[in-house]
């Protein structure tokens, strides 16, 4: 490692010391790509943790049966903009505005994105949506109380702010659409020479997948969202049933993007997982091209389940069944990056370091929140856990477990890299005990309480249910210790920590081959690839 | 001149990149519509009498006027491109303007088409409109969204038109632009403009600290880079108008042919 020092104090300046302009606005007309990436972390993460503060005051209301810290209207407020947040300004837009935007062209070999005006525009656009979003809690006849979902007929009745929160999402939908397409277009155009589209990292290729979902699915979204504005403002018909619209019309458009949306949300984590454990179990990683393939498969039979959502909203029996099935056939390719990276790890000399321990949490807590998946996406059983608790346990095992636990990894893995400084292992370590006994205990509790008839979205429950609920709100207390630790640490870390070396965890892809932070064109001369991504080598000659 | 060699900066242009970032983005645009398309096939299936009823009402010779103005809009359109690729500025702005006074006479029709309904009582939420059958009801929703939606791409797309005027009449561009790092490396010194045989054209300040940012602004001249540059721009905007034009073909048939 002693190269990696030498790059670290190169003459040449990083990115964060060239500025085109003062303040603040150095930051917020940077077209960089690092700049941008870095101001979508810290956006998301504070909508993030708002979001999770929310979710601490609806497990307080369910400590104790009856009204504990707040009515029924409040509890539906509460929920419905803690799954904005959580969907629309943190999970969706997540890793690959963050760490996408950061990575991918570090990745490539490229000097910035296609479009790097597009992508300062498409911040822009989130920054709104995020505006709006806010506004909506203090405007008007108060924050929208209809669940993430904004179902109509209820979304076009309800005397709250409903039109404002529809119109942040629709924006967000925007900016989403503009990363998809400037992501596609710069791995098209921009890889270095010597890389072939096999040859580029595992999270470039979750990320050309997840930019396809972005592109083609989110449109539905924005089409649909408009109408449901259209619907308030100018009542329109399409979907409600007085004037001869049919609101399950509604369900089927929201779903065939939201359903392809948990892929833009898992996919990208896919990839930095698959990144994490080559690199920690310092081998090559198995299966390159079935990763690879598997994550465009995922995106698109994904396109082809939203039905799985309806199967108790009247629709015919045939697309029940054929839904179903296809919601069989999604959790194939999943399985095959599982089995891939299990392969991996056989036989390797891992290395359990802190993004590797945050990483692998994704495989086991992924296969709980999938397999339950399947058992959601089976006709019979569904219909029994329907809307309980059973499905809230479900998709936060996958999108907490999953993407949120390989986020945190991705903090850890990139965060040396981003910062320039070093976090204290130790107290990760600390953290992640926390996180994932309190994760467990809250989600998997849910489990139980929705087998047993739990409904979801209510502030009460039947007393019977009691000491279940105690034990859930208990671990939401220990899984927030968790978070306090894991952010205090990589805060002081990043901001007071040792000098963080070139290469601090042995990557072998390009990102580790630039200064640490890079500088403002990362590549002073644009490498030559000759390696497949993963290659470890054997001997120090080669190593050079 | 050895030193401002040096400083040329390698100005990233690719026209094959913006071409591929446009046709995804009409991708989106076919899926926005395929949204709306999608509710039409459905209601029509669901009320079907209701909807040639609906059709019968419009008026099949200003939708079928629209589609002739629209198609022959966009042959003007690739008129315009062929030019601009032959090197023909002029005639490329003069077929870019009939483009575009195409796309004001869809709207005016348009706009006395929707006045015309209007006038009758007959729009989304009226007191009129309630009076009629579900079927109706949707049918004109569905109408006043899609041709407004579409209307809304023609007005997007004749606002593109007026900024690529703007770029096919500008006189002057940037040749060069010297900033932040590079500029740091030309303390203290002076710049030359030199012809080949060296003699001196003209000749700069000294550059102090002060000066952050640096351009050469070529008057008079236009650069085959930037012909190139416009070139794809017209090119990019051809495409979205035909988009805009591919659309109506849909609409016209959908909703004012489908009672014949």
């Amino acid at each position: 490692m002693s190269d990696s020092v030498a790059g670290s104090l190169a003459a040449e300046k990083n990115f964060y010391q060239e500025k085109t302009h003062k303040g603040i606005l150095a930051w917020l007309l940077s077209t960089d790509h690092k700049r941008i990436g870095i101001m979508y972390l810290f956006s998301m993460l504070t909508f993030f943790l708002i979001a999770v503060f929310l979710g601490f005051l609806m497990r307080l209301e369910m400590l104790t049966p009856g009204e504990t810290v707040m009515g029924a209207h409040t509890y539906n407020s509460i929920f419905t903009l803690h799954g904005v947040l959580m969907i629309f300004l943190f999970i969706i837009p997540g890793i690959p505005a963050a760490f996408g935007n950061f990575m991918l062209p570090l990745q490539i070999g490229a000097r910035d994105v296609a479009f790097p005006r597009l992508n300062l525009l498409s911040y822009w656009f989130y920054l709104t949506g995020a505006i709006l979003a806010l506004l909506s809690l203090f405007t008007g006849p108060g924050p929208a109380d209809t669940g993430w979902t904004f179902y109509a007929p209820y979304s076009l009745r309800t005397g709250t702010n409903v039109a404002l929160a529809v119109m942040a999402a629709f924006i967000l939908g925007f900016s989403s659409i503009l990363t998809g397409l400037n992501f596609i277009t710069t791995m098209h155009r921009l890889r270095a020479p010597g890389m072939s589209f096999f040859k580029m990292p595992l999270f470039c290729w979750s990320l050309y997948a997840t930019g396809w979902i972005q592109i083609l699915a989110t449109p539905i979204l924005g089409i649909t969202l408009a109408l449901v504005l259209m619907e308030r403002w100018l009542g329109i018909g399409v979907f409600d049933p007085v004037k001869g619209g049919d609101p399950v019309l509604y369900q089927h458009l929201f779903w065939i993007y939201s359903h392809p949306a948990v892929y833009i949300m898992i996919l990208p984590a896919m990839g930095i997982l698959s990144d994490i454990i080559p690199t920690f179990a310092r081998r090559t990683i198995f299966g390159y091209k079935a990763i690879a393939f598997s994550s465009l498969a995922i995106a698109f039979v994904g396109y082809l389940v939203w039905g799985h959502h309806m199967f108790t909203s009247g629709i015919s029996d045939t697309s029940r069944m054929a839904f179903s099935f296809l919601t069989f056939l999604v959790a194939i390719p999943s399985a095959i990056k599982v089995f891939n990276w299990l392969a991996t790890l056989y036989k390797g000399s891992i290395d359990v370091t802190p993004p590797f321990l945050y990483g692998i949490s994704f495989i086991i807590l992924f296969s709980i929140g999938g397999l339950t998946g399947l058992i959601l996406g089976a006709l019979a059983t569904d219909i029994h856990v329907h809307d309980t608790y059973f499905v809230v346990a479900h998709f936060h095992y996958v999108m907490f477990g999953g993407t949120g636990f390989v986020f945190f990894a991705a903090l850890h893995y990139w965060g040396p890299k981003m910062f320039g400084r070093m976090f204290n292992s130790k107290v990760s370590y600390i953290a992640w005990g926390f996180l994932f006994v309190g994760f467990n205990m809250l989600y998997f509790t849910m489990f139980v309480l929705g087998y047993m008839g739990m409904p979801r979205r209510y502030y009460d429950f039947l007393p019977e249910f009691h000491s279940l609920h105690v034990v859930a709100t208990v671990g939401s207390w220990i899984l927030i210790i968790g978070i306090i630790i894991m952010f205090v640490n990589l805060y002081r870390g990043f901001r007071y920590g040792p000098r963080a070396t070139m290469n601090p965890w042995g990557g072998t892809t390009l990102e580790w081959k630039v200064p640490t932070p890079p500088p403002l064109e990362n590549f002073d001369k644009i490498p030559e690839v000759k390696h497949e991504p993963y290659y470890h080598p054997r001997n120090q000659e080669e190593r050079q | 001149m050895s030193q401002a060699a040096e400083l040329t900066m390698e100005k990233h242009y690719d026209p094959i990149g913006s071409r591929i970032g446009m046709w995804l983005f009409l991708f989106t645009e076919f899926l926005l519509f395929g949204g709306l398309f999608l509710l039409y096939a459905i209601y029509l299936n669901k009320y079907p009498e209701e909807f040639h009823y609906g059709s019968s009402q419009l008026d099949q010779f200003v939708g079928a006027m629209n589609t002739i103005i629209l198609l022959t809009s966009s042959l003007t359109m690739v008129l315009a491109v062929g030019a601009l690729q032959r090197d023909r500025r002029k005639l490329s702005i003069f077929f870019l303007v009939t483009t575009f006074t195409f796309g004001a006479a869809f709207l005016i029709n348009k706009y006395f088409e929707w006045g015309h309904k209007i006038e009758l009582g007959i729009y989304p939420g009226s007191q009129e409109l309630t009076q009629h059958p579900q079927g109706e009801i949707v049918f004109y929703g569905l109408y006043y969204a899609m041709t407004g939606l579409h209307g809304l791409h023609v007005i997007i797309g004749m606002v593109i038109m007026l900024f690529l005027l703007y770029f096919l009449l500008k006189k002057s561009h940037r040749a060069l632009s010297i900033k932040s790092n590079q500029i740091q490396n030309l303390n203290g010194k002076r710049l030359l403009l030199s012809d080949e045989t060296g003699k001196k054209l003209w000749k700069s300040q000294e550059i102090t600290s002060e000066v952050t940012g640096m351009d050469v602004v070529v008057k008079g001249v236009f650069t085959e880079e930037q012909l190139k540059s416009s070139e794809v721009k017209l090119e990019n905007s051809g495409l979205y108008w035909h988009l805009v034009d591919i659309i109506w073909i849909f609409l016209f048939p959908l909703f004012y042919l489908v009672s014949m």
